[in-house]
């Protein structure tokens, strides 16, 4: 079947099996490998990516289901020399051992800070009928659909702030 | 994967003639749920009907209450600032649920219909009556610490896995439903998800060629809104039990219970005992509760945690 999207800005054309993820479209047809398969069920977040502004996991969707959709990959985010102020966090902070979580973290971690700028509230809020300001249990609860085996999670965790405590 | 044909409906009515036309035929919206089970050859469907275009995503007020599209994503009802003041409960259970990526894809019919996440049902190498009818249950017996004790009977002892379907029990619910000739009905949600008893791997009372139109919820009921999940990690993970509360200033109100049964678990005589305590509560609730050696902590669990929502709604 063919599909249609629009992926880090460009219009793209592809004919896949109906069977193919948005994952497998994404790494094995446009060659976009910075986006990873970890566990396949949605249980890892490594194949967290941004479609139609938000947040999905990229495994759990079906390329046909997102005919005329804007996804936006960690290549869209930024590439060496002109890093994303979250990738370059990430550097800064050493958010990583092995690297295999990381592009899922980046996505997942922007995504995070839009959705509390947005007023989504989470788990954590304390009162639904407030705005959300950026805590530290804020973004561990939000990031809690992302594992990294490493186990880098302070160097994440300070990665986000610190993009964080910039935009406010 | 197995391999499937794939439409896009137009209308609910063409979906469900679309299901009432192919056996092998299930709808598709999040897709969070199905895909995963796909993947396993747990579900193998030989024709997806897409269902995400179908405009089913608002949420309307309707007779003092709210009308909520049946693809309203998680992260959408969770988020609408009617459901957090006046069903904060509702708002609550489903943040307790998932992951914010899972979130934003999972939808509220979706939710309602996805199956249990039994370990047994999910291993394709150990007999389940709920995937193969009549190959018998490896769950008795086995590992059923997080199962259910509640509505069990010797065929399955799986739990209805959602939080959100637990808060739209409390608020009764009721599921509006459409077949393929235009045909509307409603169902409430009490009456949606069905015990297992000899036949596991029916969950709903929803035939064949209906597919979910909408939730909708009764006018706000007020009181204190509480949602308190037990689970084994502070975040993205099933419940081990859960406790939807309404609670008004006179004690009294109403509770549903998640990770009890093969469905949302609402015992109206229990609830009345509310202004007596956890403990009264409890004794009605549990009634009958059939536990195994690993899941018997479940019973001291609710009353606890009873104790603990019935204390926070006084404070």
């Amino acid at each position: 079947m063919k599909v249609s999207l629009t992926v880090n800005g460009k219009p793209v054309s592809v004919t896949v099996d109906t069977r193919t993820t948005l994952l497998d479209t994404l790494r094995e047809h446009l060659r976009l490998t910075g986006t990873k398969k970890g566990c396949d069920h949605g249980q890892c977040g490594a194949c967290t990516v941004i479609a139609g502004g938000r947040r999905i996991n990229s495994c759990l969707t079906l390329a046909v289901m997102h005919e005329g959709d804007t996804v936006t990959t960690i290549e869209g985010l930024g590439m060496p020399g002109q890093l994303h102020p979250m990738q370059a966090a990430f550097v800064k902070h050493d958010g990583f051992q092995c690297g295999y979580c990381t592009p899922g973290q980046i996505c997942s971690a922007v995504a995070t800070l839009d959705e509390i700028e947005r007023g989504i509230p989470s788990h954590v809020s304390v009162d639904l009928d407030v705005k959300q300001s950026v805590t530290p249990a804020e973004i561990r609860e939000r990031m809690s659909g992302n594992l990294c085996r490493c186990g880098a999670y302070s160097n994440i965790f300070d990665a986000i702030e610190e993009v964080a405590g910039a935009k406010a | 994967m197995k391999a499937f044909t794939y439409e896009r409906a137009t209308t609910p009515a063409a979906a469900a003639a679309a299901l009432a036309r192919d056996p092998g035929a299930k709808l598709i919206a999040g897709g969070t749920n199905l895909l995963d089970l796909m993947k396993l050859q747990i579900e193998t469907p030989t024709h997806l009907v897409d269902v995400n275009r179908l405009g089913l995503d608002r949420i309307e007020p309707m007779r003092g209450g709210l009308r909520i599209g049946a693809l309203v994503r998680n992260t959408d009802l969770a988020s609408d600032p009617r459901v957090r003041k006046d069903y904060a409960v509702l708002s609550r259970a489903l943040l307790a649920g998932a992951s914010g990526q899972l979130r934003n894809k999972a939808t509220t019919a979706g939710n309602l219909l996805q199956r249990t996440r039994c370990p047994y049902f999910y291993d394709t190498t150990k007999p389940c009556n709920k995937r193969s009818p009549g190959a018998g249950c490896a769950a008795i017996g086995g590992f059923n610490r997080n199962l259910a004790i509640m509505g069990t009977s010797d065929q399955c002892i799986a739990t209805h896995p959602s939080d959100m379907a637990v808060a739209m029990r409390v608020l009764d619910a009721q599921v509006e439903v459409v077949k393929a000739d235009g045909a509307k009905r409603t169902i409430p949600i009490a009456d949606f998800h069905t015990l297992p008893g000899s036949t596991p791997q029916i969950e709903t009372t929803l035939a064949r060629d209906e597919v979910i139109t909408a939730v909708t919820l009764p006018a706000p009921l007020g009181g204190r809104h509480i949602y308190r999940k037990v689970r084994d990690r502070a975040s993205y993970a099933f419940a081990l039990i859960s406790v939807a509360a309404v609670v008004q200033s006179d004690g009294r109100g109403r509770l549903a219970f998640g990770g009890l049964a093969h469905k949302p678990w609402r015992v109206e005589a229990g609830e009345r005992l509310m202004p007596q305590g956890a403990q009264a509560v409890t004794d009605v609730v549990l009634r009958g509760a059939n536990t195994t050696s690993q899941n018997a902590f479940k019973v001291a669990l609710v009353e606890r945690t009873v104790a603990s929502v019935l204390s926070e709604a006084r404070a």
